[in-house]
């Protein structure tokens, strides 16, 4: 009787079981669609690392199939009938050895393939390499372009332009806790550590117009969820010009309202932090805004560049972002910015392009 | 009762008091049975409210700094809080019945180690009514030092771990004597439960993983109160120390979580099989194994730290050989199953299914031993994933598989099987669906511990799925809970060996006497019972003898009340650490005075 | 409840190994605390070298070292020569010499006090030259490696002069003295052998 309704229970499952796979596929193919996919990868690192991968994948499923299939099946065989007498068996010694060998196998062909991509992904960087420094802060990326000297040559910050084609040696530094460099669509992770001269060089391989997700992948505290930033891939002529373009000082705003902004950014508390080059504001706490109106975001990847979204944010970006480290500037929000002062400093910040 | 000038009067061994001074093996296990699933409840409680709030994009259910104290607490409640001393009430209540003794080598140490486990368990939950830790369980340096996290949380963290990590240290020492030193006649080590062999090596794992966690925490205690730089790395010292000596216990501490319920499912597969364990021998060595290789692969969740290249390709090669006494393990639960006659109730539904989730968990593991697969898995969803799978598919199953194979013997009464099954049902269900779906979030790039997402990027969809899931683990657990209420009120009808199974602690009433053993019983072979039922060997009769046990006393409460002061001392005034000191010296004092006879 | 009516010490049950459960209680007691030190000695060696700022424990540059090795040699010493008299305390317990045995221990807790008055002036002698907890790495490993040994061995004097007090009660410690000093000895050794590596690591090895 109980075993007529466990064998209904598993009839049941059997039938579960398509849905099951159909499910687990739909799954896996939505994984490799989505803007953070870290199965399609456009750069070099697909290269080195899908083969492993694919490897892993393939044979994970084969365990996991055989393993699924032989406990369902047994579960189902041996259930409990009338007349059945369980066979005393103790061990196998020819079974224990055969499956202590598939596991090294299986094993094997995993490490073969990981050492080889490992060792191809820490190359050092080719000579021609582009040099970045990319700085972790709470919340926000700051990201310097060097010369061959290794001086600064452009600061910006959240969004990060590389050209098709030639590889990126990125320095990774910290100016407070640990965090994560993550593009998942470009490349693997690879951590910002206080007191570490950690690295990871990298060749983007498909310049596009919208833009490679990237996010900080270590807890590094409240607003970790908010430490995004992006990464645009040119062609090498494009990248040029943008780089070229970023290199100059800031623009004088033309519009009155942007003119005023500026006038008042560069009498309130902003400059304390921020630099604008070609001005008065020189500040170096927080993200240089010579060219913020060129970018597609604000607060590190979290809000589309706009006038109201800028607005918002200095009126008080603890709102935005929990833990902000930029005081909230909006009279009613406790700073001296009225809503009137802050809209003009929000339009000579779009005009900073 | 004689008193002894000097010491307290013997307590009485009646009602309440007699839970809370006694160094019964079996009251102590229940006690941290019942505290220990207290704090699973709350503690999934927790993980309902983190789902609820990553339901849907930029969710605005809880906010940031709830949200990473709930991610904190929840890891610690369910690995120290939950999942250790459920293995714990475990091996309390069963290892000095599974070997044939009478109670553990010492029994007040044993009771201190439950109220001190009780002590440091409240402090740590307590912490939400000032400030709860937030910088995630192995809570990274420097974002845990004083100058990124000021608030009390860590303080909480520090105190609270260093004296959860006392209260396990005295229970491992207890457990490898025991089970060295107090076996029954004929019970050799090749004779002993498989259930026992994983005590014994999770308490060797204990007893050597512990330290190197004290030592940072004491490191971090230090620079956060009296300003040392062990973790600054502007004065000299390294972060990366703190993670070194974190996942030197971290990686052991994971196979202390899994073994009790391998040994589990070692125990309930045979007996439901009505046929002995495939490959004895081979179980009990891959387990030694797992955890001699546990030691050497605290790394690889260190890849994307800058580690070198070489030392990136040992640590991987390391871990990957331990997928081969797993898969050793593996295989021979499935060939326990061959050959059987199966009886599926719930205790085996709970094994059997533990076979499957628990690979799944393997596998992944397998998946990001190797550091190029890893620069993508780490700290994304699909780890999350494979802790899940490990220690929710892997622990809790067993553990459940346990609860309903053991309820007989430890309260005289049978589980309910029809709402058993509901629970199990649902729960397995539960867990796929919570579970599962993490893995294509981990593909598509969701990193862990983010406290909002994004509209547009493809994670709403199985985020919503997965909190579906979780409440249906949550009904699960209530299900659970009302069998456990229901059962609690029938009569107590279980005979000693109920399911006819084959290890010592069925040799005796259910629930056993204080004395655990009428007459200590004499083990022939590996499986005893069924060796004497095969041999027509009656168990000996009761000779009438006066049997000896240790009598209740006062001073693990008390000297576990100096502790927890000792603790509370770093978080308000460490007079309060003078005060704890002085118990503890006035208990220890009064303990070596105690007649114990 | 069960009580023996029997008025002389615990019962012995046999063990499977023949030791003692406390004894072996001990021995995996101090396998932790190997753990324990080791830890703390690997972080000191992490950390060898690597301070910023003075004083510095061996000479650096024009600055001396703030260790004075002759003095924590004859302290080493004096912690060595506990040890001996640890031996003879657990060999008197052990052949029913009481005398020798209350000698021995009594001589080993004053040794012992003696080294730990070593340490209380050396730490007062360097926070006088400006070493603290925070002045540099070499300060916070040192102090807390050094200061938790320190505090393993006023633990073992306290240990040792229970048992000097429990021999002069006139029920004294019974049948079982000469365990109770042996497991005590056990201990007082391996806090013994502890600091041979530290002073090994800290003080003979330079930067």
């Amino acid at each position: 009787m109980r075993a007529t309704r466990l064998g209904l229970t598993f009839r049941r499952g059997r039938r579960l079981l398509p849905i099951v796979a159909l499910v687990l596929l739909i799954g896996l193919f939505a994984g490799c669609g989505a803007p953070q996919s870290t199965t399609e990868i456009a750069g070099d690192y697909n290269d080195a690392v899908w083969g492993p991968y694919r490897m892993v994948l393939i044979l994970a499923g084969v365990v996991f199939v055989v393993v699924l299939v032989l406990t369902l099946g047994f579960s189902i065989w041996f259930r409990e009938r009338p007349g059945r007498v369980a066979q005393q068996i103790h061990g196998n010694t020819r079974l224990e050895v055969i499956w202590t060998l598939i596991p090294v196998a299986i094993v094997a062909m995993i490490a073969i393939p990981t050492f080889d991509a490992l060792f191809k992904i820490s190359d050092d960087p080719p000579a021609d390499a582009l040099k970045i420094e990319a700085i972790g802060h709470q919340w926000w990326f700051e990201f310097r372009y060097l010369d061959d000297n290794g001086e600064t040559i452009l600061t910006t910050a959240n969004e990060l332009h590389l050209p098709e084609g030639r590889a990126a040696a990125v320095a990774l530094r910290t100016e407070d806790v640990i965090h994560s460099f993550w593009v998942p669509a470009i490349a693997g992770k690879v951590d910002m550590v206080p007191g570490h001269d950690n690295n990871i060089t990298f060749t983007p391989t498909k310049a596009r117009p919208e833009p490679y997700l990237g996010q900080c992948a270590e807890l590094c505290g409240l607003s970790h969820a908010n430490m995004r930033f992006r990464v645009f891939v040119h062609a090498p002529d494009d990248f040029d010009s943008w780089l070229e373009d970023q290199q100059q000082e800031a623009a004088t705003p033309t519009g009155d309202l942007a003119a005023q902004g500026e006038e008042i950014f560069l009498q309130s508390a902003c400059i304390g932090c921020h630099t604008v080059r070609g001005t008065s504001a020189q500040g170096v706490i927080g993200p240089d805004l010579t060219h913020v109106g060129s970018r597609t975001t604000i607060a590190s990847g979290v809000l589309e560049n706009n006038a109201a979204n800028l607005e918002r944010w200095i009126h008080n970006s603890v709102d935005v972002k929990p833990g902000s480290k930029m005081p909230p500037q909006g009279a009613s929000a406790g700073g001296a910015l009225t809503d009137d002062q802050i809209e003009a400093i929000s339009a000579y910040l779009l005009s900073l392009r | 009762m004689a008193t002894v000038a000097g010491t307290l009067a013997r307590p009485a061994n009646v009602g309440v008091w007699s839970w809370v001074t006694t160094v019964d093996h079996k009251r102590i296990g229940v006690l941290y049975g019942i505290t220990a699933f207290s704090f699973l409840l709350w503690g999934g409680v927790q993980a309902l409210l983190i789902r609820t709030q990553l339901a849907v994009p930029n969710g605005t259910v809880i906010d940031a700094e709830r949200f990473n104290q709930l991610f904190t607490m929840h890891a610690l409640t369910m690995i120290f809080l939950a999942v250790m001393p459920l293995g714990a009430a475990f091996f309390n209540f069963l290892t000095p019945l599974m070997i044939g003794a009478r109670d553990v080598a010492f029994p007040r140490l044993n009771a201190l180690s439950y109220w001190v486990y009780l002590g440091g368990g409240l402090l740590l939950t307590s912490s939400f009514f000032w400030d709860a830790p937030s910088a995630g369980w192995f809570n990274y340096t420097p974002l845990s030092n004083e100058t990124y996290t000021a608030d009390m949380g860590i303080d909480f963290y520090v105190v609270g771990l260093l004296i959860l990590g006392t209260s396990s240290l005295m229970a491992a020492l207890n457990f490898c004597v025991t089970i060295i030193n107090m076996r029954a006649p004929g019970l050799t080590m090749m004779r002993l439960p498989v259930f026992v062999w994983m005590t014994l090596i999770i308490s060797f794992l204990l007893v050597l993983a512990l330290p190197p966690l004290t030592v940072g925490l004491i490191q971090l205690l230090f620079d956060r109160n009296w300003e040392t730089n062990f973790f600054v790395a502007e004065q000299g010292g390294d972060p990366i120390l703190w993670q070194h000596l974190f996942w030197v216990f971290g990686h052991p501490e994971v196979y202390i979580l899994i073994l009790p319920a391998m040994g589990i499912v070692s125990e309930v597969l045979p007996v439901f099989s009505r046929k002995p364990l495939f490959g004895y021998p081979a179980v009990v060595f891959a387990g030694v194994a797992i955890a001699f290789l546990g030691w050497a692969v605290w790394a690889h969740h260190m890849f994307t730290t800058g580690m070198g290249t070489v030392p990136r390709t040992v640590f991987a090669a390391n871990t990957m050989v331990i997928a081969v006494p797993t898969g050793i393990k593996i295989f021979n639960w499935i060939g326990t199953l061959y050959g059987g006659s199966i009886r599926f109730n719930t205790a085996m539904l709970f094994s059997v299914a533990f076979i499957v989730t628990f690979t799944i968990g393997g596998i992944s593991g397998v998946m990001h031993a190797s550091p190029p697969v890893d620069s993508q898995h780490q700290d994304s969803y699909f780890v999350v994933a494979h802790i899940h799978y490990v220690l929710f598919g892997g622990a809790v199953m067993g553990i459940f598989s346990g609860i309903y194979y053991w309820f007989p013997k430890m309260t005289g009464r049978f589980l309910g099987e029809g709402l058993g099954k509901m629970h199990f049902w649902l729960m397995f269900i539960g867990l796929n669906m919570t579970f599962f779906p993490m893995h294509f979030l981990g593909l598509a790039g969701m990193p862990r511990r983010i406290y909002t997402y994004d509209q547009g990027l493809d994670w709403g969809f199985w985020n919503m799925f997965a909190t579906i899931g979780s409440f249906v683990i949550g009904i699960s657990i209530i299900v659970f809970v009302w069998n456990f209420f229901r059962s609690m009120q029938q009569p107590k009808t279980a005979p000693d060996n109920p399911w006819d199974a084959a290890t010592l602690e069925w040799a005796t009433s259910s629930p056993p006497p204080e004395h655990d053993f009428d007459v200590v019983p004499t083990v022939r072979a590996r499986d005893p019972l069924w060796h004497d039922r095969d041999h027509n060997i009656e168990r000996p009769e009761p000779t009438g003898e006066h049997i000896h046990m240790p009598p209740p006393s006062y001073y693990p409460i008390l000297m576990a009340s100096g502790v927890l002061l000792m603790g509370l001392g770093p978080l308000s005034h460490l007079a309060l650490t003078a005060l704890g000191a002085v118990v503890v010296v006035y208990s220890i004092w009064g303990w070596a005075l105690e007649p114990t006879d | 409840m069960a009580h023996a009516a029997t008025g002389h010490a615990p019962a012995h049950h046999p063990t499977n190994t023949g030791t003692d459960n406390r004894k072996l209680l001990m021995w995996f007691f101090l396998g932790s605390e190997c753990l324990f030190f080791g830890s703390l000695i690997a972080t000191y060696l992490i950390f060898k070298g690597d301070s910023i700022v003075g004083p510095f424990p061996h000479p650096h540059g024009d600055e001396h070292g703030i260790l004075d090795i002759p003095l924590t040699s004859t302290s080493t010493f004096v912690l060595l020569m506990s040890s001996v008299t640890m031996v003879l305390a657990v060999y008197g317990a052990q052949h029913n010499l009481p005398k020798m045995m209350k000698l021995s221990l009594l001589a080993t807790v004053l040794l012992g006090i003696g080294f730990l008055g070593f340490q209380v002036y050396e730490f007062r002698h360097f926070a006088h030259e400006g070493l603290t907890l925070s002045t540099n790495i070499f300060g916070a490993t040192f102090y807390v490696m050094t200061g938790f040994h320190g505090t393993h061995v006023a633990v073992g004097v306290l240990y040792l002069s229970s048992l000097l007090l429990g021999s002069f009660r006139r029920s004294g410690l019974g049948p079982e003295t000469g365990f109770h000093v042996e497991t005590a000895g056990l201990y007082w050794h391996f806090v013994d052998i502890v600091w041979i590596v530290i002073f090994t690591v800290v003080y003979l090895i330079p930067d």
